[in-house]
């Protein structure tokens, strides 16, 4: 009781109504979700099952995500938070402000400053660096639950790696479409031992995972489980020696920065077919913008005429 | 000289595929005092054989004999609840299959030994195609050259008269005989040396038997495979095996060359057991 009063105190109560604890989650259960993180750190793409709780935020909202960062968080930490790459989506922009509400952290959009990032769906252009811990909201952590629906099954094969089943997928992707056609959520070997999901990321970010310098931790909230790769570890897409593992590429830059060898976004302009591509990390091109790059669409090169079709279209 | 012809005519005759006599052999697989017992229940007790290196036995019995739960405890699906199965590897040596490892019991279950249910659904992947459920066991075994992988998949349904064209499709497609070789090809394409089968013409109409048993036994004969089958068909039995073993209440009421017991059964239950056949 008293330790409460003091910690109300201390994180300057107004009132004298209890105050949540910092960074929401009580002390146990931070401590057996670090507990978690160690242990999947220490067997690298192991998914370690933990106790989740309740988050004040729906399940498939990165309730695991949010119990991995709120662990591992503390005050001197910069929180980046993105969605699809994007630091501007309801998700990202909802996370980040319950963290700089509950553990009253600075919050940053720049990849650079920030020391943890949570992300949904994409890993920053920018490469990470020694000491950044990347953490990921993850819907479904077993990469074999649609090939074999029974857990205590894949949990055996996990154990004895037993995973000839992952690559007869990747064999049905070929049989039917004449490549490999799983683009996101594209399984990878840890470490040489572990088959893992590396979350709905798209695979053109499975080479960032490959020998990071950045920490990178796996929350599934609704699942209960916690996975890891620690930095400096061997990150292997599968794929078969005829038909070997390829990112997605794009024909044309991004229209608003110019940036090529990134990861691009569709966005439609007008209901008649317009369309352009920006890169999905929204910082990674803003930065690029604020250094000058231009790309065919941005605001300040179309000139007359183009602006005139646009609106035109969009007028359509 | 006359003896020999004898034989050879009498070899000619056997429908059966002949076995090389050779006194060097070691046997392949022994069963010893294997019991499963459900509760109070029996399932099998006290079963003892030995299984040589392309020898086909048949287990055969009314229902509810046990066969199928004796075939389950050697093929390592079910634990007995006492005795001893060990199998001669590839290596020569004579390991008891309850004390392999998980693992090792996996890889042996994938490359050395087959299992052909009687349901195909039950060992085939109804969602896949059937080139992928041949392609799995050697995939699973550390294939990845899709190019090679899809030729003795396609090989291999040739094999089994299943049309090379049906190969992206899926067994949900296939009838139930197509389903059932295909399931015989999922299981050989690793070469195995032991297979399992578990009733595996029952539900088929007869013609569709009678080539499936045609095609078993070429297969069995010309890779050389020890097959242990489970049939309460005496006439697969006639054809198939070797030799047999007859089932009642979990016990082994007679074993014999199959040709002996199906024409002179010793037993009182065997014969009351043949003499049930209808005629036709």
């Amino acid at each position: 009781m008293t330790m409460t009063t003091a910690l109300c105190d201390d994180m300057s109560a107004t009132d004298n109504i209890a105050r949540y604890n910092f960074a929401y989650l009580d002390e146990q259960t931070k401590r057996m979700i670090r507990r978690a993180i160690l242990k999947g750190i220490a067997i690298p793409g192991y998914q370690v099952p933990f106790a989740s709780r309740e988050m004040p935020m729906p399940y498939g909202w990165g309730t695991g995500g949010v119990q991995v960062t709120a662990s591992i968080i503390g005050p001197d930490d910069i929180l980046k938070v993105i969605d699809q790459g994007a630091d501007d989506t309801t998700n990202a922009v909802s996370i980040r402000a319950f963290f700089a509400k509950m553990a009253e952290v600075e919050t940053t959009t720049d990849t650079t400053k920030a020391s943890i990032i949570q992300t949904r769906h994409r890993i920053p252009e920018t490469k990470l660096e020694e000491g950044q811990i990347i953490v990921f909201q993850v819907p479904i952590p077993e990469p074999l639950r649609f090939l074999e629906p029974r857990e205590t099954e894949t949990r055996k094969m996990h154990a004895v790696e037993d995973y000839g089943l992952m690559h007869v997928k990747l064999y049905e992707d070929i049989a039917q479409k004449g490549h490999i056609a799983t683009n996101y959520a594209y399984p990878v070997k840890v470490k040489g031992r572990y088959i893992m999901d590396p979350s709905p990321t798209p695979k053109f970010d499975n080479p960032k995972m490959h020998m990071s310098e950045a920490l990178q931790l796996y929350g599934a909230g609704r699942e209960m489980r916690i996975y890891a790769i620690p930095p400096h570890t061997e990150v292997v897409s599968l794929d078969f020696e005829d038909y070997p593992f390829e990112v997605q590429t794009f024909k044309e830059p991004c229209a608003l920065c110019g940036g090529t060898g990134v990861y691009l976004d569709e966005v439609i302009l007008d209901d008649a077919g317009g369309h352009m591509f920006v890169c999905s990390d929204s910082n990674y091109c803003e930065d690029r913008r604020a250094n000058g790059h231009r790309g065919a669409l941005s605001p300040d090169i179309l000139d007359e005429d183009t602006a005139e079709q646009q609106r035109e279209g969009t007028d359509r | 000289m006359t003896i020999n012809q004898d034989a050879d005519c009498l070899r000619d005759a056997t429908l059966v595929p002949h076995r090389q006599m050779d006194l060097e052999e070691q046997p392949l697989l022994q069963v010893r005092s294997v019991s499963k017992y459900y509760g109070r229940r029996i399932g099998c007790e006290e079963i003892s054989f030995d299984l040589w290196p392309g020898e086909v036995l048949a287990i055969v019995g009314e229902s509810g004999s046990g066969k199928t739960t004796l075939l389950n405890c050697i093929s390592t699906r079910l634990t007995p609840t006492s005795g001893m199965v060990n199998y001669r590897m590839r290596d020569g040596s004579m390991r008891e299959v309850f004390r392999l490892t998980e693992a090792e019991k996996r890889f042996l279950m994938r490359t050395d030994w087959g299992f052909v249910h009687q349901n195909p659904a039950d060992g085939l992947r109804m969602s896949v195609s059937a080139g992928a459920n041949v392609g799995e066991r050697l995939m699973a075994i550390g294939k990845r050259h899709y190019g090679d992988i899809r030729q003795t998949a396609s090989d291999w349904l040739e094999q089994v008269e299943i049309d090379k064209d049906r190969i992206d499709d899926q067994p949900r497609a296939f009838s139930g005989g197509m389903r059932q070789r295909l399931q015989i090809a999922r299981n050989l394409v690793t070469g195995p040396r032991l297979i399992f089968m578990d009733e595996p013409t029952g539900g088929l109409d007869v013609s569709v038997q009678a080539r499936l048993l045609d095609l078993l036994r070429g297969l069995v004969a010309e890779l050389g495979l020890a097959a242990i089958i489970v049939t309460h068909d005496l006439a697969v039995a006639r054809l198939l095996s070797h030799r047999m073993v007859v089932m009642k209440e979990g016990r082994v009421i007679e074993t014999g060359l199959t040709d002996r017991v199906l024409d002179d059964p010793q037993a009182p239950y065997t014969q009351l057991l043949i003499s049930s056949i209808l005629q036709v």
